[in-house]
């Protein structure tokens, strides 16, 4: 496996910190209107998600 | 609704606790063994208890064993109980089981045999990482099959963390292992010098990220809650901590190799992505301990909720530490000395260890149906552990930074006031209080190891523990139930596209500066007078390699005053390119050695190479007697040669047919020479005439032309 160059260098470099600005506001600020847009009620549902075995395995739980 | 019995199976979470508890006593021993070699060069009895070959041996001891039987432990324990099912495959399990611990045997064998890649995490040869890629995939399937087998409509963010691991670690692996075997347990880096050194780091800080860091998360969202009796403080900053965290930690590779040969733009982009980082970190931890807010009584009576604050505390600060090492004014003092060192461990003895440690008291007990034996001997484990972790790392801040200032220290007359070995002595005192406070870590690990015993005794193990769950209502059923105003729970119940959408996401910071390090010629400008090895020195540097000399000694001069005053000219990447692997190090134990060439005759490495002391009067590095009778297998030659002009190093066609010829020339050479300068007949064939010849040429390319090369540069500025 040959690893050479093959670019002397990369045209229109200048735009590359634009897009990349770009696409981290845009995933930052989708991540976060995401993680906002949730309901409350599907909120308390997720966060109970791990406790929920209470109801099944209670007898182990109560340690 | 008619309920599902099924049953959850704590076996394997029992076999996984074991190993890693085992594991984890052999590699906290390792690295005890190593820190008293620093203090005690005599403890390196034979080639295979140097401590080159000892501390890889502790580090994947400690990364891939104990903390990699711990991930596993706590995902098969949660991930059957956050998807309500058993394992998908008992056999599966059972494989990975098994599989995992022969990996680790093998690695524990070869590594000290001296079978190594020669980067740093990344050691295991070829064959070794063939098997972690396979049992990986399988802990993969098992994992992704036992989600898709569900019951529970929802994904909890541990999960997310889980599926993030697996996909970015079977990345990373894959790539930073290329390599071209030249016999069973030998092999060469596709990659070379900078390029290899990029690669090995985007790797090398993402087995930080993605094993020590991830699974962890994961396991901390499940176990804290379950300890605290709890739910998670916030559901939505997990979320976006998760997001966070895996988009931005991929790119923070670079912040290994500040002010080294590397481009400068890939390390400013390590620069920032590294302080951005902070704030995912933080959201983390945050999430962590505020989970306990108003419950800070039942931290002061529960020893499992004391580890696991101590655990996210220890996370806080090194994810505060780490993008302030990154800063390139602070990694000018930090790098190369044992602050690094004792970075890590806040990382890995009060992070993973403490997680661990109070996860394992969490469910021991549990599966086996008991109470922990002796909550007295918990909390006396963790006290003793957390001043262990105290007077572990203080000397070594303190030893860093010492070191570091005496590295730079010049007299009024502008000469420099340290030579190297007067700094190692300094900070000797601290490297014995360090594995003082290692020892107290071990004390209370043994501690654990009692109480956990005892525990077990009299218990009984719940193989296979009773549950009953709805099964889970169809997908397509949910989706029109819950059409238009749920749109965002798209991704949080189908885990195949979250495999996909986090494999993207951290395929993105690779490729933005590993392709273009590849591809772009500006980035590695050639220097005409480096040229490949010749055989008898490609021997040599596999000595270097197979030795672990990167362990101690770096092969890179950063462009400091006092780098360039006490090793020589700054390095620059051009130097680098037959060097396949790159053996840039990370650690100055010992000298930089990137200009070792020539700076002193045969005979003075001869002497050095037999006994370190009576060179250099107090030196700490091992002595390597064995290197005037053991001899290297010229045999390989060809077979080297045709390796490295696949790799594309430039030797001429057919090459490989005399390359011996050319080996035995410069072998005798070097042999005249010691007969005359030091009176001792020595073979020609042995590893000191290999490994002196290896260092001979060091860094000496570019001076072979020196004045026309530094005219030129003279001329570029």
């Amino acid at each position: 496996m040959k690893f050479i160059n093959y670019l002397e260098t990369i045209t229109g470099i200048a735009v590359f910190p634009f897009i990349s600005l770009a696409i981290f506001f845009l995933f930052f600020t989708g991540v976060i209107i995401y993680a906002l847009a949730i309901r409350k009620e599907t909120i308390e549902e997720l966060k109970q998600i791990p406790l929920d075995n209470h109801k099944v395995d209670s007898d182990v739980e109560n340690n | 609704m008619q309920l599902e019995k099924f049953s959850y199976d704590n076996k394997i979470v029992k076999m996984f606790a074991f190993a890693t508890i085992l594991w984890g006593m052999v590699g906290f021993l390792a690295g005890l063994f190593a820190a008293l070699q620093l203090v005690f060069p005599e403890l390196n009895f034979t080639a295979e208890t140097t401590y080159g070959r000892v501390r890889p041996l502790h580090t994947n001891a400690a990364i891939f064993a104990f903390v990699g039987n711990g991930i596993f432990m706590g995902v098969y324990y949660s991930l059957q109980r956050l998807c309500k099912a058993r394992l998908w495959s008992d056999k599966l399990s059972y494989f990975h089981f098994w599989g995992w611990q022969t990996i680790i045997v093998a690695a524990a064998v070869t590594l000290l045999l001296g079978f190594t890649q020669g980067k740093e995490y990344a050691e295991l040869e070829w064959p070794i990482d063939i098997a972690i890629a396979v049992v990986w995939v399988a802990f993969g399937i098992n994992m992704m099959m036992t989600i898709l087998k569900r019951r529970e409509s929802h994904l909890y963010v541990a999960i997310w963390f889980y599926i993030a691991t697996w996909v970015t670690v079977a990345m990373l692996h894959i790539v930073n292992s290329g390599a071209i075997p030249l016999h069973f347990m030998k092999s060469y880096s596709v990659y070379a010098g900078m390029q290899d050194a990029l690669v090995q780091w985007w790797y090398g800080h993402n087995a930080v990220a993605f094993f020590l860091t991830t699974p962890y998360l994961g396991l901390m969202y499940y176990f804290l809650p379950k300890a605290a009796n709890r739910p998670i403080y916030s559901y939505r900053l997990s979320i976006i901590h998760f997001w966070a965290l895996i988009f931005i930690y991929i790119w923070a590779g670079p912040h290994h190799l500040l002010y080294t040969s590397l481009p400068d733009w890939a390390q400013s982009l390590g620069v920032v992505f590294s302080v951005m980082l902070i704030f995912p970190s933080w959201g983390g931890m945050i999430n962590g301990l505020f989970t306990l807010r108003g419950a800070w009584d039942k931290v002061r009576e529960d020893p499992v909720l004391k580890f696991m604050v101590v655990a996210v505390t220890a996370y806080g600060m090194a994810t505060f530490e780490g993008p302030m090492m990154s800063l390139k004014n602070v990694n000018a003092i930090s790098h190369y000395t044992d602050w690094t060192v004792a970075h890590v461990h806040v990382g890995t003895l009060g992070w993973n260890g403490f997680l661990t440690f109070g996860v394992l008291y969490w469910l021991i007990p549990r599966i086996f149906q008991t109470k922990m034996y002796s909550t007295k001997l918990m909390n006396a484990h963790f006290w003793i552990g957390t001043l262990g972790i105290i007077i572990y790392v203080i000397p070594l801040y303190w030893a860093g930074w010492t070191q570091s200032i005496m590295w730079k220290t010049f007299t009024a007359d502008g000469v420099l006031q340290y030579n190297f070995l007067e700094t190692v002595t300094h900070i000797l005192p601290m490297y014995g209080l360090r594995a003082f406070g290692g020892f107290l870590f071990i004390i209370g690990a043994g501690i654990m190891v009692y109480n956990i015993m005892k525990t077990v005794q009299s218990g009984q193990l719940l193989d296979n523990e009773a549950a009953e769950a709805a099964p889970r209502p169809s997908l397509i059923s949910t989706d029109k139930k819950y059409q238009g105003a749920h749109w965002h729970r798209w991704i949080e119940r189908r885990p195949i596209q979250l495999l996909v959408l986090s494999l993207i996401l951290v395929s993105i910071g690779g490729l933005v500066q590993i392709v273009p390090a590849f591809l772009v010629k500006s980035n590695v400008p050639t220097i005409p007078s480096v040229q490949p090895y010749t055989p008898l020195e490609l021997h040599g540097r596999d000595i270097y390699i197979q030795d672990g000399c990167y362990n101690c000694h770096s092969q890179m001069i950063r462009p400091f005053r006092d780098e360039v005053a006490r090793y020589g000219d700054y390095s620059k990447a051009g130097e680098f390119v037959y060097d396949h692997p790159f053996q840039w190090g990370s650690k100055r134990t010992g000298p930089d050695l990137a200009r070792v060439g020539g700076k002193y005759p045969d005979s003075w490495h001869y002497y050095h190479m037999i006994d370190p002391t009576s060179m250099a009067p107090g030196s700490i590095m091992p002595a390597y007697p064995w290197m005037v009778w053991k001899e290297i297998n010229v045999d390989l030659t060809p077979g080297m040669i045709r390796v490295m002009q696949s790799l594309g190093v430039p030797y001429p066609e057919g090459y490989d047919q005399i390359a011996i010829d050319d080996l035995y020339e410069q072998a005798n050479e070097i042999a005249d020479n010691l007969k005359n300068q030091t009176g001792e007949n020595v073979l020609a064939t042995s590893e000191i005439v290999a490994i002196i010849a290896y260092l001979q040429r060091l860094g000496t390319d570019v001076s072979k032309e020196g004045p026309a090369v530094e005219k030129q540069e003279v001329e570029e500025q």
